[in-house]
């Protein structure tokens, strides 16, 4: 395992079994400070487990995992049911583990368009607006290690887009470590420094058009996913934010394809506009 | 002033419903209120033991419970039944364990009513000292670990993941539960020591927003109760414990007629 200064997390030949059965094996994998690394991977392919062994959720069975001490980390763990019994609204669920003031909480709500949710009861919000607010309680940390698994599921499209480019802006500005799980390959892809493809065990890996041209990834998700990972492409002259306002986008870039493999991406990509 | 038998057992009932409201809380949250009645059952058996080895009561229930709870969790990682099952087996096994026990000591002459609905009445300035001094350390703790337990009550994944040990506030919660029953045994008995801990909370459920003003809303709901039913009890002449947890019922069915002017 090879732990620079930088270096967040590292997996070293990771695996974790229960009842003698192997979730996943052999992952090696590190996770430096500014990077966004995505797992991909079918159904049961062992990646949120691969990420609750990276956050320390789940002890390896086999292999070690190396964490920077005292990082501030936080997660979006992929299911979340709160007990009705319980009540809790939106800004006191935000500073869940760490206390808050009320204009922090606000601006993080802000920053996923869900600012008016300040006061409502957690239980009664929709998937897609539970989602936006798990992230803005991640963001809400400043967290310096991050993991998302499947941080949009149940968000409408343009929403994706718009979280995914937060999730981006957020790596820029906090220069956190990012690991994404995510099924949206074509939106994660144009701002992802490296893929994990798992089933199992890593299939393969590296940059977004690496992996494409890999013959295993091409083997697990198809032809199709493969053009998707390495070409992406799309218009809109406006967007409809989560508050039922639609945003009119001035100009439309004429060039506005994702642009993969990049490191730092946010001013290409996926734009408002893409 | 505590010269009197009423308000010492005012004071001595408040208190324990003063620590029962965030406990409370958390059980009614974290579906534990089985958790409860097997610690309470068991701490008939803390009484057997007391009486066998000649140890402080309140102490030895204390002791009994904890064991129970390590119990569990160890029944629980290694055993393939389920939760519930494991919990009805150790509540029921211990309680008819404590009481062959007892029945085996002829020479000591229990009041076993006592010990099943509590002995309200029967407080002493000592016992006063105990559930203030062990309350406010109760209280204390539980302040300590809010947070953790909170964050691990809504979800265990992040509190780890963020670097909360949920694990140590989960033990020490155990603790302070087995606390909490060992002091308040003789308050309401072991019986309906559960109820004390259930039923404020789930009437203050209705009233409050946030789990905090939940935790403190319980509290005193369960205090008021402590009084109302203490006051009824010597009014009506009818046995404490009961009364105490009629008067939490009271509370609790006043709280789901639909006034709509308590909506939030």
């Amino acid at each position: 395992m090879n732990v620079g200064k930088d270096t967040l997390v590292a997996l070293d030949g990771a695996g974790l079994s229960i009842s003698n059965k192997w979730l996943v094996r052999e992952v090696s994998m590190s996770v430096s400070a500014g990077e966004i690394v995505t797992l991909i991977g079918p159904n049961g392919s062992g990646k949120s487990t691969t990420a609750k062994m990276a956050l320390g959720i789940m002890t390896p069975s086999e292999g070690s995992v190396y964490r920077r001490e005292n990082a501030r980390v936080s997660y979006v763990p992929q299911r979340l049911s709160i007990d009705w019994t319980m009540p809790l609204r939106v800004n006191r669920f935000i500073s869940l583990t760490r206390f808050l003031q009320k204009k922090e909480i606000k601006r993080v709500l802000s920053m996923t368009e869900t600012e008016h949710l300040y006061d409502a009861e957690v239980r009664t919000l929709s998937g897609g607006e539970f989602q936006r607010v798990l992230l803005a309680r991640a963001i809400a940390q400043s967290p310096q290690f991050l993991v998302l698994d499947e941080p949009v599921q149940g968000v409408d499209f343009n929403g994706e887009i718009a979280l995914y480019k937060l999730i981006e802006k957020i790596r820029n500005e906090l220069n956190c470590g990012i690991v994404l799980i995510s099924h949206d390959l074509h939106v994660v892809m144009s701002s992802t420094d490296r893929v994990i493809c798992l089933n199992g065990h890593v299939c393969c890996s590296g940059t977004p058009a690496v992996v494409a041209t890999e013959p295993e990834f091409r083997a697990l998700f198809g032809d199709r996913a493969a053009n998707e990972l390495a070409f992406y492409k799309h218009h809109h002259d406006h967007e409809h934010l989560a508050d039922q306002t639609v945003r009119k986008i001035k100009e439309v870039e004429p060039n506005a394809s994702a642009q993969l493999g990049r490191k730092n991406t946010s001013h290409v990509s996926v734009k408002r506009n893409a | 002033m505590l010269d009197d038998f009423f308000i010492r057992a005012v004071v001595g009932g408040v208190g324990v419903a003063l620590l029962a409201g965030p406990l409370g809380c958390f059980i009614v949250w974290r579906r534990l209120a089985y958790f409860g009645d097997t610690l309470s059952h068991s701490a008939l058996l803390g009484v057997a033991m007391a009486l066998l080895l000649d140890m402080n009561i309140t102490l030895t229930v204390f002791i009994i419970s904890v064991a129970v709870s390590l119990l569990l969790i160890l029944l629980q990682r290694r055993a393939s039944l389920s939760s519930d099952a494991l919990l009805g087996l150790l509540a029921h096994a211990t309680l008819a364990v404590g009481l062959v026990v007892l029945a085996f000591m002829t020479w000591v002459r229990v009041d076993l009513m006592g010990f099943l609905f509590g002995d309200i009445l029967a407080i002493t300035v000592r016992d006063i000292i105990i559930i203030w001094c062990g309350g406010l350390a109760v209280i204390a703790i539980v302040s300590l670990i809010w947070k953790s337990l909170l964050a691990s009550t809504v979800s265990y994944d992040i509190a780890v993941a963020e670097g909360l040990r949920p694990d140590l506030s989960n033990f020490v919660f155990m603790v302070l539960m087995a606390g909490v029953i060992a002091i308040s045994m003789k308050i309401v008995g072991v019986l309906l020591i559960t109820a004390l801990l259930i039923i404020p909370a789930a009437t203050a459920r209705r009233f409050s927003g946030n789990p905090e003003v939940m935790a403190v809303m319980a509290s005193v709901l369960g205090a008021g109760s402590v009084w109302l039913g203490l006051e009824g009890s010597l009014e009506w002449d009818t046995p404490a414990g009961p009364s105490i947890v009629v008067a939490a019922l009271a509370f609790f069915i006043t709280s789901v007629l639909p006034f709509p002017k308590f909506k939030k």
